[in-house]
């Protein structure tokens, strides 16, 4: 069971996904342990369903979407501070993308 | 397992689930008149697509076979100016040879636009009556083809009415019917994920080529792939973007590659490559969200799911268009339009197995004949542009 604020996807994804606001302070329940947020996660967004080990795929939709570039901790938003893209470097594709967008 | 006792059997053995009467444009200067002429017939079941191009394109001959000669097709009325190139023998032949009545009418010869009009009203008055005694067969699951399609996505179509599509998908496909999606340009960056699930190695390499295609032909268009926006909604990579829209196919192993006019073989689980083949030419590969569905309806689907998280309203001629709902902010704002709401899930109403169950059955419904909301609205969007393909190769299909 998990939070109502909280999607699994997919019974093996190692991420749930925020579809309700959970302000930083909060408490989740996932699996039946209760976890304080650090941050405020907004709709979209990501959290460690469990522990997840440095280097391990990140699974959502059953599908993987990148690795972790640090160990993460189980409630820990998963974003582009600890994960990464396995097929192009998000950070590279976002500064080109601002650079052709700037006058 | 049978869908329906009522479906329309037609003589090439194919079955539809409506029973249309096409007046067909073959170039702009023919659709006027032949506008004019379904529109009062829209309510009996009448409806419009056509071809604008005056230059010949081998894509939209195809295209335009493959629409007139669809199961839920039962009779055509070619409108031609005269002048254009298009082949309307060739056309008006091959829906001869489907068993099909058709009619063909040149505005050159018939005296302009009034008396085409009039001519065209009787032509279809008759048309009508000769398709009124289609005989009736059952259709079999094997034989349901449905095609998805996502436009005007937002942040939540990702996680509700995408994934929804792809539980409703799982089942059809289980359940041995067939099941189509597309737009390789929204799945760069899953094409490893997606060819590990090719049913043979093969096929795996040639979804990857595909993908890469779309991803080299967005690139010259300038088509930005991934945006700050995205990782402000909460996604992290490319692979996770597109694995958004990539979640209508669900998780069945994926049995072959279509391109546009191509009819699947059999039951399974099909990519349909929209990209043109080749040196990028005539633009965006397709222009709207229409030009899509169109291509899946040319590949024999007998009903489309829409997925929206902002809201379109679109429906086609044709094929039945079912919208579902990503978004419940949207679904109350849109509720005439929309099928059914995914968006439940958020509000914690419903969840992804039971809004997959409740497409699925109502795609079976809608083959029943339940209209959809966008088809008891008389949306019969249709758009039809230049394109060119090569044909597919024997890897592309499974073997039955």
């Amino acid at each position: 069971m998990c939070d109502s604020r909280l999607l699994r996807l997919d019974p093996l994804d190692n991420v749930l996904v925020a579809i309700k606001t959970v302000e930083a302070g909060d408490c989740v329940i996932i699996d039946g342990r209760e976890i304080t947020l650090r941050v405020r996660l907004t709709l979209g967004h990501k959290l460690a369903a469990r522990d997840i080990r440095i280097g391990e795929r990140i699974l959502k939709y059953h599908m993987p979407i990148g690795s972790a570039t640090r160990d993460i901790a189980a409630g820990e938003h998963v974003h582009l501070h600890n994960m990464k893209s396995d097929y192009i470097d998000t950070v590279a594709q976002l500064a080109r993308h601002s650079l052709g967008r700037s006058p | 397992m049978i869908i329906t006792e009522q479906a329309f059997l037609r003589s090439d053995g194919r079955k539809g689930i409506r029973n249309h009467l096409l007046v067909a444009y073959l170039v702009e200067c023919a659709h006027h008149v032949a506008r004019e002429i379904a529109y009062s017939y829209r309510e009996a079941g009448v409806e419009l697509i056509g071809f604008g191009g005056c230059y010949p394109n081998a894509y939209a001959a195809k295209m335009m076979r493959e629409l007139c000669t669809h199961p839920n097709v039962g009779g055509v009325l070619l409108l031609s100016l005269g002048c254009e190139s298009f082949k309307r023998t060739e056309l008006g032949d091959a829906i001869a040879a489907s068993g099909r009545p058709v009619e063909t009418l040149v505005i050159q010869q018939s005296g302009g636009t009034r008396k085409t009009i009039e001519q065209g009203k009787v032509l279809v008055r008759q048309l009508l009556r000769q398709m009124a005694d289609v005989p009736r067969a059952p259709l079999e699951m094997r034989e349901f083809i449905v095609g998805t399609i996502c436009g005007g996505s937002d942040a939540t179509s990702g996680i509700t009415a995408n994934p929804g599509v792809g539980r409703a998908f799982d089942r059809l496909v289980r359940e041995g019917g067939i099941g189509i999606f597309e737009e390789t340009g929204e799945l760069i960056g899953c094409e490893a994920i997606m060819a590990e699930r090719a049913v043979t190695p093969e096929l795996g390499a040639i979804l990857e080529t595909a993908v890469a295609k779309a991803a080299a032909y967005y690139t010259v268009l300038g088509h930005g792939s991934f945006a700050t926006g995205n990782a402000e909604g909460g996604l992290t990579t490319q692979e996770e973007k597109s694995m958004g829209a990539y979640a209508k196919s669900g998780g069945s192993r994926i049995s072959g590659l279509l391109k546009p006019g191509d009819v699947p073989p059999g039951g399974g689980l099909y990519l349909l490559d929209v990209v043109p083949d080749g040196e990028v030419r005539f633009g965006f590969p397709n222009i709207n969200d229409n030009a899509g569905i169109a291509e899946l309806i040319a590949c024999g689907a007998h009903v489309i799911l829409f997925t929206t998280g902002r809201g379109s309203v679109v429906g086609s001629a044709v094929s039945p268009v079912i919208k579902i709902c990503a978004n419940p902010e949207t679904y109350r704002r849109l509720s005439e339009d929309m099928d059914v709401d995914a968006g439940k899930i958020l509000e914690g109403r419903g969840t992804l197995d039971s809004v997959g169950t409740e497409i699925f059955d109502l795609s079976l419904s809608v083959a029943r004949g339940e209209k959809s909301k966008s088809e008891a609205l008389l949306h019969q969007e249709f758009v039809l542009t230049y394109k060119t393909f090569e044909p597919i190769g024997p890897a592309c299909l499974p073997r039955f």
